[in-house]
């Protein structure tokens, strides 16, 4: 029986549970020996001129050994005009923005030195929030004449779209700004000796950090070597280098020795890169009968005070407007500002968690409108199993769906019609606690693209042991276990004489790391592949050793031995292949490369309760289908499931980001930002379905992020729909008790 | 996150905790559970330049038993609150509300005397601690003073301890009338509360409604008067002006204190029986 798809616990977790992770600030190294601490000069102000900056005081400081500022950077290439610096040179553009590294011989001695780093600031206002950005009263690039760096799609609405239309409902909506927050912040450590860099990282892949830094330092790529150690958690956050950690490199090769550096939580708050923070405009149309004739989604991306990834978010967010529906017209347009507030990039889901939000909020303002059940409404429109593959009119080709068998099998989990039945009769007793339910149904883009492929290296050592090395450098996802799986369903080794490694760059000198739900299908694929060429070629070694014709070669998975079809009782075991091919043993390197994206999809039911006196909601119940083709190992599987609608949830409940008039944060730290708990959540209830996608030999699509994209858009319609009864429409996330209490009262105050 | 210099020195008894304050007065603060004074030090938001560390003065960590009280050392950590038996006795409403504090780490970290010190208007004991009609026993250089709770809080982390005084026990008089109920709103398990309500008898006291904890002296005049449960809890705000702030406005928090103090003094009205 093959392993493949059986519930294998996480060979990760004993160590992780016993002696722990070793994470970057873990490591004692002797290649670290004798390293200063690094400690950034933050810029207090949000927008501000910096006029002058004095070290002289800092350096007085014990146990200082470098301050190094903008302007000490002149032995790397400059940064283009209006990119990201690594120092803030002559403006600061949000709180928390880099402007000097102090380097001490003890950690605890940073942050008394760098207090003593003085800056003069003269104070430019601060643009905080779209709105006022788009006003162009104050810019953050002067150069460029306006706030808004880039906008693409329609370039005008076509009204006419709408025209014969028998409902046109129209809203603004926000998708507001959520912090990454992994547990575990950013980290590195850096090394310059022999001409050569060494970097740690803690990233989610380290081939694109190795890259960044020979391109900001001027290196060329054989003189650096990146290593991610464990890694706790990323969400997308963690993808490339950071400037800290560039400059991190560069003040190592600066200062002759090694460096290491890790940020407070209240500075990952402030500076890593957060998500989402986007502003839509919904117009939806349609006919009475429940069709929607016509969708229009015009988004302003809020990128923060430098364009990371707030020019390309938008762009998948547009090409997944029209989510699972089969829609005649779709127009979309974007528009990305600058503000001065932490920029924005990648974040669970990166642009398809906000398309689907918006057009499940648009769906159900339609549903609302014309007095038609939310989930039938999504029947009505959704695209049909045979329309398979399925161009949507915003250019994404969708391989496989079954988007009404899977929104009909989570009803049916849910036991959808009791719910309603439920909820009718506590309005009808005006029951103080209400009852909300909420649906929804994605589709996202995960994997392929053009040159988004992954490497591995699958060997089989003489002592008949395993080693796999894969590009798809994990941060928590549990490729140790999965990928040991596939290896020893191809090659009958089991699984514990498998370790994979991962996260070195001088060992794998390519690959592209995890990220955008992307690791199964490529890098699993490219594992997969790799045993597969072992497998021929062991096939050879084996012939030879027993002077048969390879074609009649078998091998036994059971055993892990190799035998001659029909003569029973000689085997030939790995090992001894392993040795006949020489000192390496048996080894393949292997590229999967796929243009071709994979379209998982899903619907979710989320049942909340909302205190009617108070508005406080509460999520009672949540049920999900995330169909991503054939899964593995379910453990895994269900794992990214929970992470992802916990962390969906909370963006539906809790999670904002936030800033004051003056662009100073008030969500640095844990207490005032409100990641979600065990203690808000119920226990889910996951529905399985699986779709094979024809895209890779798995089979397998993206499940990192499916909750995620799944359960936000569920959960805010959920506590909306508590309130449908009183007319009301909708609630901007999160859903705070007290934004409730106020929807409450102002449809009470409008009946 | 890491706090500026400062110098620490560990008591080893609350006479000792009481010379130390003497000695470096206005500088120092008094080190207990630390739950509220080292995050500020992390932040540079409190800069202390002694801290003395009463955390292992365990003469201060007791529930007794007295003839017309209940006396609580001031060291007396939350889990210990919560758990106690002497408390589930004879002033529940003491232990539960203790067991809704932070979370576990906090709860056996966090004490009943760090808490009232501190004068968080946001915290949850004081305001029991108030509505139980609590004195507060302090020991200085000149002697050892009682203070009603009434009288205790002046404002934003602001009491009448003064520098070189040690709060060393709680006093909380066995309730007249057996009803009581603790009412939390929070956005998630671990926050603190949107506004709180403790009511013990028809004494009621406020979590996060102004300045300091308070008593909701409309609605306990009202029900003095012999009004309605509902009608004394509508009552409720009166005469406070609570904060805004990421979580509430200031009508909100108003609005919460009537709902919770009406499903307060109806809950321990059913205790009571």
């Amino acid at each position: 029986m093959s392993i493949v798809g059986t519930r294998v616990v996480r060979t990760e977790d004993p160590r992780l549970l016993t002696t722990g992770a070793q994470y970057l600030e873990d490591l004692r190294l002797p290649e670290l020996q004798g390293a200063a601490y690094a400690t950034f000069v933050r810029s207090p102000m949000a927008h501000a001129r910096i006029t002058g900056i004095d070290v002289s005081a800092a350096l007085d400081e014990p146990g200082v050994v470098a301050v190094l500022t903008a302007d000490d950077l002149d032995d790397i290439p400059e940064s283009p005009p209006g990119r990201e610096p690594l120092l803030a040179k002559d403006v600061v553009r949000f709180v928390g923005e880099p402007v000097a590294i102090v380097l001490t011989e003890e950690h605890y001695q940073g942050e008394d030195a760098a207090e003593l780093v003085s800056v003069d600031y003269d104070e430019l206002p601060a643009v905080v929030g779209v709105q006022q950005a788009l006003t162009d009263e104050t810019l953050l690039f002067p150069d460029k004449g306006t706030n808004v760096l880039s906008r693409g799609g329609a370039k005008e609405f076509d009204d006419e779209a709408f025209a014969d239309c028998e409902v046109v409902v129209e809203r603004t909506i926000v998708n507001q700004r959520v912090a990454a927050a992994p547990l575990e912040v950013r980290a590195a450590a850096a090394r310059w000796a022999d001409d050569r860099l060494t970097l740690w990282s803690s990233t989610q892949n380290v081939h694109g950090v190795r890259d960044e830094l020979t391109g900001k330092l001027g290196l060329d790529k054989k003189a650096v070597r990146v290593i991610a150690p464990d890694v706790g958690g990323g969400f997308g956050a963690k993808i490339g280098a950071d400037r800290e950690t560039v400059v991190v490199g560069w003040a190592a090769r600066r200062t002759g020795r090694p460096v290491r550096w890790v940020e407070t939580r209240n500075e990952n708050l402030m500076a890593m890169s957060q998500g989402r923070a986007q502003l839509h405009t919904i117009t939806i149309g349609g006919s009475r009968d429940g069709r929607v004739q016509a969708y229009r989604l015009d988004i302003v991306q809020d990128c923060g005070g430098y364009v990371r990834m707030g020019g390309m978010l938008p762009h998948l967010t547009m090409l997944m407007a029209s989510g699972v529906y089969d829609l005649p017209r779709v127009e979309t347009a974007f528009r990305s500002v600058v503000t001065n507030t932490t920029p924005i990039g990648a974040y669970r889901g990166a642009g398809r968690p906000e398309a689907t939000a918006a057009i499940e909020r648009a769906m159900d303002l339609f549903a609302a409108e014309i007095g038609m059940d939310a989930a039938e409404v999504r029947r009505r429109n959704f695209v049909a199993p045979d329309k398979f593959p399925f161009t949507t009119p915003t250019g994404a080709t969708y391989d496989t769906g079954e988007y009404a068998k899977a929104l009909d099998t989570v009803l049916e989990a849910a036991g959808y019609d009791e719910l309603r039945a439920e909820q009718r009769r506590r309005r009808e007793r005006d029951d103080p606690i209400q009852l909300g339910i909420g649906v929804s149904a994605y589709v996202e883009i995960t994997g392929g693209g053009p040159d988004a492929g992954e490497t591995a290296r699958v060997s089989v050592h003489p002592d008949g042991t395993v080693t796999v090395w894969t590009g798809s450098s994990p941060h928590g996802q549990g490729h140790a276990t999965a990928w040991a799986m596939l290896v020893q369903d191809e090659l009958g080794i089991p699984m514990d004489r498998i370790t994979v490694r991962h996260g070195d760059t001088d060992v794998l000198t390519e690959g592209v790391g995890t990220f955008g739900s992307r690791s199964l299908q490529i890098g699993g694929t490219a594992v997969r592949n790799a045993a597969v060429e072992i497998k021929e070629r062991a096939r050879e070694l084996a012939a030879e050793e027993m002077e048969a014709d390879p074609a009649d070669l078998v091998l036994d998975l059971e055993s892990g031995t190799w035998t001659v079809r029909g003569v029973p009782g000689r085997g030939v075991p790995w090992a001894q292949l392993a040795e006949r091919a020489g000192p390496e043993g048996l080894s393949a390197d292997t590229t999967f490369a796929t243009d071709q994206s994979t379209f998982p999809f899903g619907a979710h039911v989320a049942v909340v309760e909302v205190d009617m006196e108070t508005g406080r909601p509460r999520l009672v119940r949540h049920v999900s289908v995330d169909d991503a083709g054939p899964v593995v190992n379910p453990i895994l599987a269900e794992g990214q499931r929970h992470g992802g609608i916990a962390q969906g949830a909370a963006q539906a409940l809790f999670e904002e980001v936030s800033y004051d008039e003056y662009g100073n944060p008030v969500t640095a730290t844990l207490l005032d930002y409100t990641f979600i708990s065990a203690a808000e959540l119920p226990s889910f209830e996951l529905v399985p379905m699986e779709t094979p996608t024809s895209v890779n030999p798995l089979g397998v699509k993206g499940i990192g992020e499916a909750g995620t994209i799944g359960s936000t858009p569920a959960v805010q319609s959920a506590v909306v729909d508590a309130l449908g009864h009183l007319g009301v429409r909708h609630i901007d996330m999160p859903a705070s008790p007290e934004r409730v209490w106020t929807a409450i009262n102002e449809a009470r105050t409008a009946q | 996150m890491i706090p500026p210099k400062f110098a620490y020195r560990r008591a080893g008894s609350a006479e000792e905790a009481v010379s130390l304050l003497a000695e470096y007065g206005d500088e120092a603060k008094i080190l207990a559970g630390g739950h509220s004074l080292l995050p500020l030090m992390k932040l540079r938001l409190a800069q202390p330049e002694f801290l003395i560390d009463i955390g292992r003065v365990h003469e201060l960590s007791y529930i007794r038993g007295e003839a017309d009280h209940i006396a609580v050392g001031a060291l007396t950590r939350y889990h210990d609150l919560e758990h106690s038996e002497l408390l589930a006795a004879e002033l529940p409403l003491l232990a539960h509300a203790s067991g809704k504090v932070g979370d576990p780490q906090v709860r056996h970290r966090g004490t009943i005397g760090g808490s009232i010190a501190h004068g968080e208007s946001a915290s949850d004991v004081p305001a029991v601690v108030l509505a139980l009609d609590g004195t507060l026993v302090v020991s200085g250089p000149s002697g050892v003073r009682e203070i009603p709770s009434s009288e205790f809080f002046l404002g934003p982390f602001e009491t009448v301890l003064e520098p070189d005084e040690l709060l060393t026990e709680i006093r909380l008089p066995r309730p007249a009338s057996p009803g009581w109920s603790f009412q939390k709103l929070t956005s998630r398990a671990i926050d603190w509360a949107i506004v709180a309500v403790a009511v013990q008898g028809s004494s009621v006291g406020l979590v996060n409604m102004g300045s300091t904890p308070l008593r909701a002296t409309a609605t306990e005049r009202a029900l003095a008067d012999g009004a309605s449960i509902t009608d004394a809890a509508a009552r409720a705000a009166e005469g406070t002006s609570p904060f805004a702030d990421r979580n509430a406005s200031p009508e909100y928090r108003k609005h919460l204190a009537r709902v919770l103090v009406r499903r307060g003094l109806e809950e321990a009205a059913g205790r009571a029986g």
